[in-house]
């Protein structure tokens, strides 16, 4: 398979496997018991996705030639997975992933106004990433917490009821 | 029907006592001894007392529950699934996630009741990648169930097993549709299945399988500890028991609240939500979700919150997502929102919808940006035409229920932004 450079990957130039990658002994652990409960591999897919991500931060070629080994699919059909699925990134993403809400509900109560602070406090637009790989900021759609926007997810922790003032106090914390 | 009285909480009866979200603070207000109760019975018995609550479902498209788990066919030699849909992603709608942050126990069990009546060996519990606290409570409660023996082998004794996992979606609308779901956990792209045959006949991993929202099964237990009659004497006729609104906009005490069916809107607005923000005045609320058409102020002020009072104002209770809009907004401006939304997420396997929900989206975004050609309005209600009824799912339709009330209601703001002739206006 063909990496976002457009580079074929080593597996698919020689035709021989990768030196196989392996997740820590936990994360394999982890995948070898989900496998045994999931009525099949393939279901087990983005599980597998999921411990990749979280260990390396993004999904690369190689990684995607992991799961599909993994799971008995072809690294096509995960290729396919993971451009489908939002939240799997196909390049690293800054120590800290902010995503704001775009969406209806939130932009009624200020997200404009919030995107705008984030912005230019980060000097990132949608879909960046700083050169010093702290921050990466994302336009998403609704994260379900529409009864106190506007909102402003980081990582995995949700900030809510967000002045611009708040949020970049929150942007100016983070180590 | 007079409402002064304090309305009967049923999902939110135990929601403010403390550590409820634990599993000795679950236990300590009753919990699991609908799980026992149930376990005593036969699972067609079970079924039998949920049809007769009249529970419909709750994730958006109102079909009875128990009637539901009796399309499953009788004596499969398959095993069953039963898959708890948590992916709440519809625009306007979170109160799964109250639910599952503060009553993660009452909600499993709930959902282990649901698996015991469908006589399912395994449930995934499919929750929306983003979701962090909920997750977190969820797999945390299956653990703790798993220790103390109320998911596994031979559950209190009753000769059944169960198995759950979490299942975590990654960022995909679509996987809120229950064949898409389905799809998604099978380790496909979540796109969704033609329907017939239904999940319950044919679904996940070919096997009978029910896809059920978390609100509705976390009405399950209430359900089975004070009977079906307690149930169905709550709400109207035809919609019975109670509903959470998350109620977002421009309101004073935005929030999610469990109102009877038929509680009016004009007084959830009024009293839960403290009336409106800055005293502005309402313009529009669109009462399910942002795919379900908005009622002008003066309609939905009449309107009460039941499925059938809402479909005769015009639209639809849906996942009682209530988004209120104030006369601050420009609705053109919110329609190209939901546009650019509804475009983002086609999955992109029917025709009209992966080429008709961008089209419509640019065709809104020029529009909302002062850039309109003169019969672009023409052009967005064909285009809504041409969404409805032509895909595999209702995401489509999704977009054109919005595009058709929009211009029902607020076409004059529309108007003004469309030049009457060519080049009068054609400003890009």
């Amino acid at each position: 398979m063909t990496s976002q450079d457009g580079k074929m990957s080593e597996s698919t130039k020689t035709g021989v496997a990768t030196p196989a990658l392996k997740l820590s002994a936990d994360a394999e652990a982890r995948i070898d018991d989900l496998q045994s409960r999931y009525p099949t591999k393939k279901a087990t897919l983005l599980p597998v996705l999921w411990e990749i991500q979280n260990s390396e931060g993004w999904i690369s070629t190689e990684w995607m030639e992991y799961a599909a080994r993994r799971c008995d699919v072809t690294p096509s059909h995960v290729l396919s997975v993971v451009t489908f699925y939002t939240m799997f990134h196909q390049q690293p993403v800054g120590k800290y992933h902010v995503q704001v809400c775009r969406n209806i509900c939130c932009h009624m109560v200020g997200a404009p106004d919030l995107i705008e602070a984030v912005e230019s406090r980060l000097g990132l637009k949608h879909g960046e990433v700083s050169e010093d790989g702290k921050f990466s900021l994302e336009h998403v759609e609704c994260l379900a917490a529409c009864s106190w926007g506007p909102v402003m997810q980081i990582n995995r922790t949700m900030h809510e009821n967000l002045t611009p003032e708040a949020a970049v106090k929150v942007l100016d914390g983070l180590e | 029907m007079d409402w002064s009285e304090a309305v009967t909480r049923v999902l939110f009866e135990h929601r403010d006592e403390k550590d409820v979200h634990t599993f000795e603070g679950w236990k300590a207000v009753g919990g699991f001894s609908a799980l026992e109760k149930a376990l005593k019975m036969k699972p067609e018995e079970v079924v039998e007392e949920v049809k007769a609550a009249g529970l419909r479902g709750r994730g958006g498209a109102g079909f009875p529950t128990g009637v539901k788990w009796g399309f499953i066919p009788k004596n499969t030699d398959k095993p069953i699934y039963l898959c708890v849909n948590a992916d709440e992603s519809e625009p306007g709608t979170c109160k799964d996630r109250v639910l599952m942050e503060d009553l993660p126990f009452m909600c499993l069990e709930g959902a282990i009741i649901a698996a015991y009546a469908i006589k399912a060996s395994m449930a995934f519990w499919y929750i929306r990648g983003e979701f962090d606290l909920p997750e977190r409570r969820m797999r945390a409660a299956i653990e703790t169930l798993r220790e103390k023996g109320l998911i596994g082998k031979n559950i209190l004794g009753s000769g059944w097993d169960l198995d759950f996992v979490i299942h975590r979606g990654a960022g995909a609308y679509i996987c809120g549709e229950e064949t898409g779901l389905i799809s998604s956990l099978e380790g496909d792209k979540g796109q969704p299945k033609i329907k017939p045959p239904f999940p319950a006949i044919k679904g996940a991993f070919g096997c009978p399988t029910i896809v059920n929202n978390v609100e509705s099964l976390a009405a399950v237990p209430w359900i089975m500890r004070n009977g079906a009659s307690a149930y169905a004497k709550l709400g109207t006729e035809k919609s019975n028991g109670t509903k959470l609104f998350s109620v977002s906009g421009q309101v004073n005490r935005p929030g999610v609240y469990e109102v009877e069916m038929g509680y009016p809107l004009r007084d959830l607005l009024e009293n839960e939500c403290g009336g409106m923000k800055r005293g502005r005045a309402l313009k529009a609320v669109i009462p399910g979700g942002s795919s379900m058409p908005v009622l002008p102020a003066e309609v939905a002020l009449q309107t009460n919150l039941d499925y059938e009072s809402v479909q005769a104002a015009g639209s639809m209770l849906g996942s009682g997502g209530m988004i209120v809009i104030d006369d601050s907004q420009s609705m053109p401006e919110l329609l190209k929102i939901l546009g650019r939304f509804y475009s983002h997420e086609s999955c992109g396997q029917c025709t009209p919808c992966r080429e008709g929900t961008p089209w419509g989206s640019r065709v809104l975004d020029r529009v909302a940006d002062g850039a309109a050609r003169p019969d672009d309005l023409e052009t967005l209600e064909r285009i809504a035409r041409f969404l409805s009824g032509t895909t595999i799912c209702l995401l489509a339709d999704s977009l054109a229920m919005p595009i058709r009330s929009f211009f029902q209601h607020f076409r004059e703001e529309f108007e003004a932004l469309v030049p009457t002739e060519a080049g009068e206006k054609s400003g890009g």
